[in-house]
C-alpha cells in the first residue's frame, strides 16, 4: 500500500491507484476533463497536472501511478500555473456562447474556468470554427465547443462497442467526428451527451428547452425494460423534459439506454386524461362516477370465473396487488401478468436473473438462449461486453445471429441445439462444464412459446449439469468462496417479476392469457380487466373490457370503459427488476387531467362495486402487500432465491427462437407515442430492415 | 579532430559499394558470431562502458536504456524498434547511413536485439525516404540470403528477424510511443508514460526504441572495444558523431566528428566556413529545429557536445547544425519553425494543440512587427505554459526555438514593433544579439 503526502495530508491508497485517486483520498480537489472513472485513461486534457516533488515537471495525476513516498502538491504555484495555463489553452478556441449553450449551468468547463481560470483572455487571434457533424436524431453537435477530451470516442469504442467515432486530422485541425457522418448506431449512444464536459454534444430533442436550474429533479427508476435503470426525471411544471441516468453500480452503473432517456416525450402524446365509456359503439368522455357505474353494472351478477384480469408490462406492484385483491373479492383466479404467454412461474429462482447484473463480471462462460440482450436489456448487454473486455470469456448464443458488440459463438437457432447442450452432446456443454463460474441467460424468445416450459426445463437441466449452482464455501486456505447461481431469466417487462412475486398468475383452475382470450371469445369470460395491458390481442369477443392505463394504445382501443391511470413518472410505486431487486419509483409530476394513480382508481372502484378494499393510503397498500409477500419488504437488496423445481420436461418444437423485441425503440405505449423514438426507428431500424429484405445490406 | 582510422561510417558519402560485399570489405559482419557468443548482459555492459549516448536527440545513455529491458523473456517476446523516422528539420544523418552504409544498421539490429533478447527488430522508416527504404530493404534481403539474420543468425543459433516498415509522413511518428502506435496500425499519437516501452511497448511487449545511428555504431563498439569509443570525445560525451551542417555555409555536409569539437572548427574545417566569413555569422541552431538557437557570441567558443550545449541553454539534439548568417531574417526563420510545429502537432493534448497555433499566429505578427512590446512577454509565457505540460516532447520542441529567439534577439523583435508603430517599413535588418 503506497503511502504519499498530498498537500501535507498523508494518505495510504491501494496498490495500482493513480495520483489523482490519492489526491481524492486526501480530500484535495483536482480539476479534470478527459478523465472518467469508467473509461480508459487518456491523459490528454492536461487539466489534472499537479506538482510532484523531485519530478522535473508537473505530472498528469490521472495517469501517473501513485508511488510510496511521493509528495504531491495540488495547490502549489507550479500546479496552479499548470492548471491555469491549460485552462487558458482550452478557452482560447472555445466560443463564448454560454448564453445560448444548452450545457450552461451544468458545464464542467464553465465551472472549472471559474475555479481554475484567468479572469480574462490574452488571446487576440481569431478563434477556430469547426463544422458540426451529423450524429443522428439524438445527439446534437456544436463542434466548435469541443475540447477534444475524447470521452465520447472512448465511450463508444469501449462501452458501447461501436467504432463509429474518432478524431480526424491533426493538431488544431483535429476534429471529433463519426467517421462517415452517420448516426451513432448504438442503443447507448446518448450517454455521450452526459459524458461531454462541454456543450459540444448536447441532447437534440432537449435543445433550447430549459435551463437546469428551472427543473425539478426526481430520483426514480425506469420501466422501459426489466433492468430497472436508476434515473433522474427532470420536470418543469407538469411536463417531463428529460431523463438522466443516476448512479447504481449494481444495475446501470451510470449509463441508460436511449429508450430510457428519450421515450419521455411520449408522456405528452396519446394520453388518457379522462374516463371514457362506450356508448352507441363509440368511446365517449365520461365522469369518474359514470365510468365506475358502468364497470359496476357490468360486474353485477358475474361469478368469479366469468371475470379475468391481465396486468401490463409497466405497471407498478401496488396496482397489481390491488387488482389481485379486488379480483380475489369476486373469487376470480383468472389472472395473468404474462402478456406474451411466457411459461414462467413457480419458485423465484426459476424466473430471476439470479447471477445479478453485476455478477456477470465474475462469469467465465455465458450461454445466451433465445435472447438478444442488446435490445432486451441494453445494460445487461453492456455488462456482458464489459466482462468480455476484461479478459477471456466464452459466450455462446442460441437464436438468430445478431450483432451483440462482442464476439460470441453462434451455436444454433432453436431448441434442438439447446437439447444437445442439455444432454451434453454439444461442444459448448464442455465449455460450460469446464468453466468456474458459468452462467446462462434465457430470454423471452425461448420461453414465450408453446414449448416454453420444456425449454425452461432444459435450461434448468443445463444449469444443474454444468455446475452453475455453487454453494458458499471455504477453500483449503480458508478463503470465502461466494455462492453462485448461474441460471438467469432476462425479462423484457418492468412489471413482470413483481407480478410473479405477487402471484398475479392463474390460480387453481384459473385461465392464463391465452385462456382468457379463448374464454372471452367463447363467452365463458364476460368481463376482462386490462391493467395497462397493451401487448395482448385486444379482441375479447363480446366480453366487457375495462382498460385502466395511461395511453390510448392497443388496450384502450377495444375497451368499453377507460379508466385513466398514471404513467411511471406520475406515481409512487414499487418495481422489481429482472434480478428481483425491489426499487422505489417516485412521482415527478402529476397525472394529466383527471387521471389518477392506479391503486387509487382500484380502491375507488372497489368501493363502487361494493367490495371495498381495506386500505386508504399508499402506505396501507404497501403494508398489506409486504404482509402477504415479504419479498417486497427490503428495498434495493438482492436475496438469493432458493433453487427449486420449475419447467416441465417435455418435447420441444424445432422452430427457431424468435426474439421478442423487433424494434428496440418501440416496445410499450410510452415509447410508441414518442416522436423521438419514431425518429430513431426511422434512422436505425427501418434502413436495416429494408436492407435485410432486399439483400442490399452494405 | 577525429582521426580517419576512428571513423565508423567509412562509406558515409557513398563513394564505395553499399552492398554486403562492400560492407564486408569495410569490416561489417566480420566477427558478429563472436559477439553473439557473449552473453547479452556482457554486450550491454560493453555498451554501457563505452558511454554511448542516444543519437536521436535526448542523449540518454544507450546501454542503460538497454538494461531496462526484462532480464529474461517470459510470456511476451521482446522487440527492438529502430527509429528511422528522421524528420527533424536540418537533420539528415540517418538518411546517409541507410543509403550508403545500411549493413551497419542491419548488423546493429542483430547485436542490439541480441543484447535485449529481442526476437525481431522493426525499422520504422520515414515515408518520404523511399530510396533509402529500397536500399535498406536490399541490405536486409542480402543479410537474410547470407544467413546473417533470420533463423540461426550468423550461425550463432540465435533467431532474429528484421522487418522494415515505412511510415506515412508524420513528424510526430518519430516520437517513440507515437511510432509504436503507428507501427501497430493506429493513429500516430504519443502514449502516456509510464508505462515505458521497456515494460509495455509494441503490442504490449517489452520494447526498446533506438535511433538509427545509435544502433548502427554498436557493432563497431563491440569490435573495437568500449575503451576505444570512450576515448574519443569528452568525458560523458564520448564517441564520434555524425553532424549535419546546413544553412549559410559554403559547403553544407554530413560529417563524422568527435563529440566536443568546437563549433567554429566544425564549420570552418568541414563546411567551408560561414558564407561571408565567421564575422558574418548571426546565429546557429546546433541540434535540429527543436533546440534554441545560439547567437554568434556563444558560437565563438562553444564545444559541440551534450553537456556543453546544455550549459548555454541549448542542446545537441540530433547534431544538425543550422547556420544563419547576417542576411537571415531570424524572426521569420523561427516563425517558420512555429508553422512547422503547428502543422505537426498531433492534437492529442491541450497545451500543444492550442499552444502551437497560438505561438504560430503571434510569431507571424512578430515578423511584421504588428504587435505590442508586451506581447513578447505574453509569448514567452505561452511557451512556458506549453513546455513541460504535454504528453510528449513536441510541445517542448515547439516552445524552445521561440524561447531562444526571445532570449537572444529581443531587441530585434522590439525594433520591428517600434518601426511598425511608427509607420516605418519593417525591414529585416539583422543585428548582432546582446
Amino acid at each position: 500500500m503506497p503511502k504519499l503526502t498530498v498537500d501535507g495530508v498523508e494518505v495510504e491508497v491501494p496498490p495500482g491507484s493513480t495520483v489523482l485517486q490519492a489526491c481524492e483520498a486526501a480530500g484535495a480537489e483536482v480539476p479534470r476533463f478527459c478523465f472518467h472513472d469508467r473509461l480508459s485513461v487518456a491523459g490528454n486534457c492536461r487539466m489534472c497536472l499537479v506538482e510532484m516533488e523531485k519530478a522535473p515537471k508537473p505530472v498528469a495525476s490521472c495517469a501517473f501511478p501513485a508511488g510510496d513516498g511521493m509528495v504531491i502538491h495540488t495547490k502549489s504555484e507550479v500546479a496552479r500555473k499548470a492548471q491555469k495555463g491549460t485552462m487558458e489553452f482550452l478557452l482560447i478556441n472555445h466560443p463564448l456562447d454560454c448564453p445560448i449553450c444548452d450545457q450552461g449551468g451544468e458545464c464542467d468547463l464553465q465551472d472549472q474556468a471559474m475555479g481554475y481560470g484567468y479572469h480574462s483572455t490574452r488571446y487576440d487571434e481569431n478563434k477556430r470554427a469547426v463544422t458540426d457533424k451529423y450524429m443522428g436524431p439524438l445527439v446534437k453537435t456544436i463542434m466548435t465547443r469541443c475540447i477534444h477530451c475524447t470521452r465520447c470516442v472512448r465511450f463508444s469504442t469501449e462501452i458501447a462497442g461501436v467504432t463509429d467515432m474518432g478524431m480526424l486530422n491533426r493538431g488544431e485541425d483535429a476534429e471529433i467526428t463519426t467517421y462517415l457522418e452517420k448516426a451513432l448506431d448504438s442503443e447507448l449512444s446518448a450517454n455521450v451527451i452526459d459524458l461531454c464536459p462541454v456543450g459540444a454534444l448536447t441532447s437534440k430533442p432537449y435543445a433550447f428547452v430549459a435551463r437546469p436550474w428551472e427543473l425539478k429533479k426526481t430520483e426514480t427508476v425506469d420501466v422501459m425494460d426489466a433492468v430497472g435503470s436508476n434515473i433522474r426525471v427532470d420536470a418543469r411544471g407538469a411536463e417531463v423534459l428529460r431523463v438522466l441516468p443516476r448512479l447504481h453500480e449494481d444495475v446501470n452503473e451510470e449509463w441508460i439506454s436511449d429508450k430510457t432517456r428519450y421515450a419521455c416525450d411520449g408522456l405528452k402524446r396519446q394520453r388518457l386524461d379522462r374516463p371514457y365509456v362506450r356508448r352507441d359503439g363509440k368511446l365517449q368522455p365520461a365522469s369518474w362516477p359514470e365510468a365506475f357505474a358502468a364497470v359496476a353494472g357490468a360486474m353485477k351478477g358475474l361469478k368469479g370465473d366469468q371475470m379475468a384480469a391481465i396486468a401490463g408490462d409497466t405497471v407498478d406492484a401496488e396496482a397489481m396487488y390491488s387488482l389481485k385483491r379486488l379480483m380475489g373479492e369476486f373469487g376470480s383466479t383468472n389472472l395473468d401478468c404474462r402478456q406474451d404467454g411466457a411459461k414462467i412461474g413457480g419458485p423465484r429462482a426459476g424466473y430471476l436473473f439470479n447471477t445479478t447484473i453485476a455478477g456477470i463480471e465474475d462469469a467465465d462462460a455465458i450461454l445466451l438462449i433465445g435472447t438478444n440482450p442488446r435490445w432486451e436489456g441494453s445494460l445487461v448487454n453492456a455488462r456482458i461486453r464489459k466482462r468480455w473486455m476484461q479478459g477471456p470469456v466464452s459466450i455462446g448464443l442460441i437464436g438468430a445471429p445478431v450483432d451483440l458488440t462482442y464476439d460470441y459463438e453462434h451455436l444454433g437457432a432453436g431448441p434442438k441445439t439447446l437439447s444437445e447442450i442439455a444432454d451434453g452432446s454439444h461442444a459448448f456443454a464442455k465449455v460450460l462444464k469446464a468453466a468456474k463460474r458459468p452462467m446462462l441467460i434465457v430470454g423471452m424468445g425461448a420461453l414465450a412459446r408453446e414449448d416454453g416450459a420444456a425449454v425452461l426445463a432444459a435450461a434448468r437441466r443445463i444449469a444443474d449439469d454444468s455446475g452453475m449452482l455453487i454453494a458458499a464455501a471455504k477453500d483449503d486456505d480458508g478463503n470465502e468462496i461466494a455462492a453462485w447461481n448461474g441460471f438467469n431469466v432476462l425479462h423484457t417487462a418492468a412489471s413482470r417479476v413483481a407480478g410473479l412475486d405477487l402471484g398475479f398468475v392463474p390460480g387453481a383452475d384459473g385461465r392464463d392469457v391465452a385462456g382468457i382470450v379463448e374464454g372471452a371469445s367463447s363467452g365463458a369470460v364476460k368481463l376482462v380487466y386490462l391493467l395497462g395491458a397493451d401487448e395482448v390481442d385486444s379482441d375479447f369477443g363480446d366480453a366487457f373490457v375495462v382498460y385502466q392505463g395511461h395511453h390510448g394504445d392497443n388496450g384502450a382501443h377495444g375497451a368499453d370503459v377507460i379508466l385513466p391511470g398514471a404513467a411511471y413518472t406520475e406515481k409512487d410505486g414499487l418495481y422489481v427488476n429482472t434480478e428481483g431487486r425491489v426499487q422505489m419509483g417516485v412521482a415527478a409530476t402529476f397525472p394529466p387531467g383527471e387521471a389518477r394513480e392506479d391503486w387509487k382508481i382500484l380502491r375507488a372502484l372497489s368501493e363502487a362495486v361494493g367490495k371495498t378494499l381495506p386500505f386508504t393510503t399508499l402506505e396501507d397498500v404497501r403494508a398489506a402487500m409486504r404482509k402477504d409477500h415479504p419479498s417486497f419488504a427490503a428495498i434495493d437488496t438482492i436475496e438469493a432465491a432458493a433453487w427449486g423445481e420449475f419447467g416441465v420436461a417435455g418435447a420441444t418444437d424445432d422452430a427457431p427462437f424468435a426474439y421478442p423485441v423487433d424494434n428496440f425503440y418501440m416496445t410499450d405505449p410510452i415509447s410508441r407515442a414518442s416522436k423521438t423514438m419514431a425518429e430513431c426507428t426511422e434512422a436505425f431500424v427501418l434502413p436495416k430492415r429494408e436492407a435485410a429484405a432486399t439483400g442490399t445490406n452494405g | 579532430m577525429l582521426k580517419d582510422e576512428d571513423r565508423i561510417f567509412t562509406n558515409l558519402y557513398g563513394w564505395f559499394d553499399p552492398s554486403l560485399a562492400g560492407a564486408r570489405k569495410r569490416g561489417d559482419w566480420s566477427t558478429t558470431k563472436e559477439i553473439l557468443a557473449m552473453s547479452p548482459e556482457d554486450v550491454v555492459e560493453v555498451i554501457k562502458a563505452s558511454g554511448l549516448r542516444g543519437r536521436g536527440g535526448a542523449g540518454f545513455p544507450t546501454g542503460l536504456k538497454w538494461s531496462f529491458m526484462p532480464k529474461e523473456v517470459k510470456d511476451k517476446p521482446h522487440y527492438l524498434v529502430v527509429n528511422a523516422d528522421e524528420s527533424e528539420p536540418g537533420t539528415c544523418k540517418d538518411r546517409e547511413i541507410m543509403r550508403h552504409d545500411p549493413h551497419k544498421l542491419v548488423e546493429g539490429c542483430l547485436v542490439g536485439g541480441y543484447a535485449m533478447r529481442a526476437c525481431a527488430a522493426y525499422i520504422y522508416i520515414r515515408g518520404e525516404f523511399y530510396n533509402e527504404a529500397v536500399a535498406l530493404q536490399k541490405a536486409i534481403d542480402e543479410a537474410y540470403d547470407a544467413g546473417l539474420i533470420g533463423k540461426n543468425a550468423c550461425g550463432s543459433g540465435y533467431d532474429f528477424d528484421v522487418i522494415l516498415h515505412r511510415g506515412a509522413g508524420a513528424y510526430i511518428c518519430g516520437e517513440e510511443t507515437a511510432l509504436l502506435e503507428s507501427l501497430e496500425g493506429k493513429k500516430g499519437q504519443p502514449r502516456l508514460k509510464p508505462p515505458f516501452p521497456a515494460g509495455v511497448g509494441l503490442y504490449g511487449c517489452p520494447t526498446t526504441v533506438n535511433n538509427v545511428e545509435s544502433i548502427a555504431v554498436t557493432p563497431t563498439i563491440m569490435r573495437r572495444g568500449a575503451e576505444w569509443f570512450a576515448g574519443i570525445g569528452r568525458p560523458k560525451n564520448a564517441g564520434p558523431k555524425i553532424f549535419s551542417i546546413s544553412g549559410h555555409v559554403n559547403n553544407p555536409c554530413n560529417v563524422e566528428e568527435e563529440l566536443g569539437i568546437p563549433l567554429k572548427e566544425l564549420i570552418e574545417k568541414h563546411a567551408g566556413g560561414v558564407i561571408g566569413g565567421w564575422d558574418n555569422l548571426l546565429a546557429v541552431i546546433p541540434g535540429g529545429s527543436s533546440v534554441p538557437l545560439m547567437p554568434k557570441s556563444t558560437c565563438d567558443e562553444i564545444l559541440m557536445d551534450f553537456d556543453s550545449l546544455r550549459e548555454v541553454r541549448s542542446g545537441l539534439g540530433t547534431a544538425a547544425v543550422i547556420v544563419m548568417n547576417k542576411q537571415t531574417d531570424v524572426v521569420k526563420a523561427i516563425a517558420r519553425l512555429s508553422a512547422f510545429y503547428k502543422h505537426e502537432s498531433c492534437g492529442q493534448c491541450t497545451p500543444c494543440r492550442e499552444g502551437t497555433g497560438w505561438m504560430y499566429r503571434v510569431m507571424q505578427r512578430m515578423v511584421r512587427g504588428e504587435a505590442d512590446a508586451e506581447e513578447i512577454d505574453t509569448l514567452e509565457e505561452v511557451t512556458r505554459q506549453v513546455e513541460g505540460h504535454t504528453i510528449c516532447a513536441l510541445g517542448d520542441a515547439a516552445a524552445w526555438p521561440i524561447q531562444g529567439l526571445i532570449r537572444h534577439f529581443r531587441p530585434e523583435m522590439e525594433r520591428r514593433i517600434a518601426a511598425h508603430k511608427a509607420g516605418q517599413p519593417v525591414t529585416a535588418v539583422a543585428q548582432a544579439a546582446e
